[in-house]
């Protein structure tokens, strides 16, 4: 009985919101992986495909952008300025980014 | 089945509360009867990067971005032009990727209004536009009055070029009509103000110019603080580069201007006891938020735009979200790369409202790349958390160029200066 009430005030509530043309209902989730790689986008490009000098970091496989990563972060790997950025970063952020980067198409 | 009638019905009462506040209007004003989502206003770095990745974020939203000028110049980039190393043409960003690839709906025209009760925004052609949620990304304006013989119309004359366009045209023509041994005088404002290493790498780039055409002239900055960004990295570069012909006069040292006599492109300091004549002068005046979000009730008594730092959600309206220059933003400073990442993060708070989700943690960075010469580039880096409440650099993290660093290394930066223009301009127009 309640369950019906309930999809009864659903429904009614949906055809409400299409009388007013609200048809779009958001579906997508913005995920933390996601905004945080949008930061490396600026210098690398959307979606890390570079539009100049700067190298792409598009179809990079994760593991070897974690160990990029963590080089640039412990000075293994000499850099003008993602050693200063790689330092902003946790293990678990740079995995975050790293795996949210391979999943592009 | 019941799982998903539930969720929908969870859903639709998230939205149902935006639904109910545009019912409350009637019929919106612009015909569209409601379907206007998410307006932007202001197509510089902010409010395109938060257009396009509103749509990036979810597709099925309607994005509408009103922008006066079917043209923009970026500021970066514009000292550049002053130097010589590239053209005006090279700087010129145009809205068809935006509408075409991304399918946001460009309208070129001046917002007037923004009526935050019925959530409308006013054009000056006429149109008006409701919107569910808005972000106002308007830059600065110049506070003119704030220094004694200095107005809209001296600045015709005596150009700030600090908005990239005819008045870095006109700056750029005027050092070209300089004789040889002539004086340029920048003044440089206090913070906070658009593009803190800007002014000193404007005097580089005209050194840079000066070396090659005229140089037996001479650069003053008259400074309205004590110190600026980067600038042990700058001042070693100008040596290097220059040799003395750059002078950097702090406040404390006669560098405070108070008065600018237009007529003999004077500017007086130390109570009008010091005084420096140049031949030509720039002035760049104290700024403030861009005058729609002053109109719009969205300032505080700084002139600037307060926020929630974690979503860049006004402070004064929940459903305005303020970005880039105009907005204060923690450690962030006011820079192109910061609206870039707040447009981002702002576009990701409002597809993330839209469907019932907390926002996530900050992320944004930034990094500004400064030409000392053709050759020599810098850069200061940061990489940003929220932390109690406001925008902070993680520590142990960002920081500027070593200042150690051998020429190739200073070469290397000046291409990715180029290279990082070239990527960031097509993350936001492209």
């Amino acid at each position: 009985m309640k369950h019906t009430l309930l999809r009864h005030s659903s429904r009614a509530l949906l055809l409400a919101l299409a009388g007013l043309g609200f048809t779009h209902t958001a579906t997508a989730e913005v995920s933390r992986g996601a905004l945080m790689a949008t930061t490396c986008y600026a210098c690398h490009g959307t979606d890390g495909r570079s539009a100049g000098a700067i190298p792409s970091i598009y179809g990079y496989p994760p593991e070897i952008m974690i160990a990029q990563m963590k080089a640039f972060r412990d000075g293994t790997r000499p850099a003008t300025v993602m050693d200063r950025h790689a330092t902003g970063y946790t293990d678990e952020e740079i995995k975050l980014i790293a795996e949210y980067l391979s999943t592009l198409r | 089945m019941e799982q998903m009638s539930r969720r929908n019905f969870l859903r639709a009462l998230g939205a149902g509360g935006a639904a109910t506040a545009l019912a409350a209007c009637g019929t919106l004003p612009d015909g569209r009867k409601g379907k206007a989502q998410v307006v932007v206003i202001g197509g510089g770095s902010g409010g395109a990067t938060a257009a396009k990745y509103l749509k990036r974020f979810e597709p099925g939203l309607r994005v509408v971005l009103i922008e006066p000028n079917a043209r923009h110049h970026t500021c970066y980039g514009s000292n550049w032009y002053l130097g010589g190393l590239t053209r005006m043409e090279n700087l010129e960003q145009t809205y068809g990727a935006l509408r075409d690839r991304h399918g946001v709906e460009v309208i070129h025209d001046t917002v007037t209004a923004i009526d935050r009760d019925t959530h409308t925004v006013h054009m000056a052609g006429g149109e008006r536009l409701g919107y569910q949620k808005l972000v106002v990304s308007p830059g600065i304006d110049f506070r003119y009055e704030a220094v004694e013989g200095y107005s809209a119309a001296v600045a015709e004359e005596i150009p700030h070029a600090w908005k990239a366009g005819p008045q870095t045209v006109t700056l750029r023509r005027q050092l070209e009509a300089m004789p040889d041994g002539g004086v340029f005088v920048m003044v440089a404002p206090g913070n906070p103000f658009r593009c803190p290493p800007g002014p000193y790498e404007r005097a580089g780039m005209v050194a840079h110019y000066f070396k090659q055409h005229k140089p037996r002239s001479k650069i003053i900055i008259l400074d309205n603080k004590e110190s600026f960004s980067k600038q042990g990295l700058f001042m070693d570069g100008w040596k290097q580069l220059y040799g003395d012909m750059i002078e950097w006069v702090p406040s404390s040292q006669g560098g405070q201007v108070e008065r600018i006599d237009a007529a003999t492109r004077t500017a007086y300091s130390d109570g009008g006891l010091t005084r420096f004549r140049a031949d030509v002068l720039n002035f760049i005046p104290p700024q403030m938020a861009g005058s729609i979000a002053r109109e719009a009730g969205l300032t505080a008594e700084t002139g600037w735009c307060p926020v929630n730092q974690l979503n860049f959600q006004s402070e004064m309206d929940p459903d305005i979200f303020v970005i880039g220059d105009a907005c204060i933003a923690g450690q962030m400073p006011k820079s192109g790369h910061s609206a870039n990442t707040q447009g981002k993060t702002a576009a990701a708070a409002i597809v993330r409202a839209m469907a019932n989700q907390d926002m996530l943690a900050l992320s944004t960075v930034n990094t500004c790349y400064s030409l000392v010469g053709p050759e020599y580039g810098i850069s200061i880096a940061a990489v940003y958390r929220f932390t109690d409440g406001t925008i902070t650099g993680v520590p142990g993290s960002g920081g500027v160029s070593p200042a150690d660093a051998g020429p190739n290394f200073r070469r290397q930066e000046a291409r990715y200066a180029q290279g990082w223009y070239d990527s960031i301009t097509s993350d936001i127009w492209g």
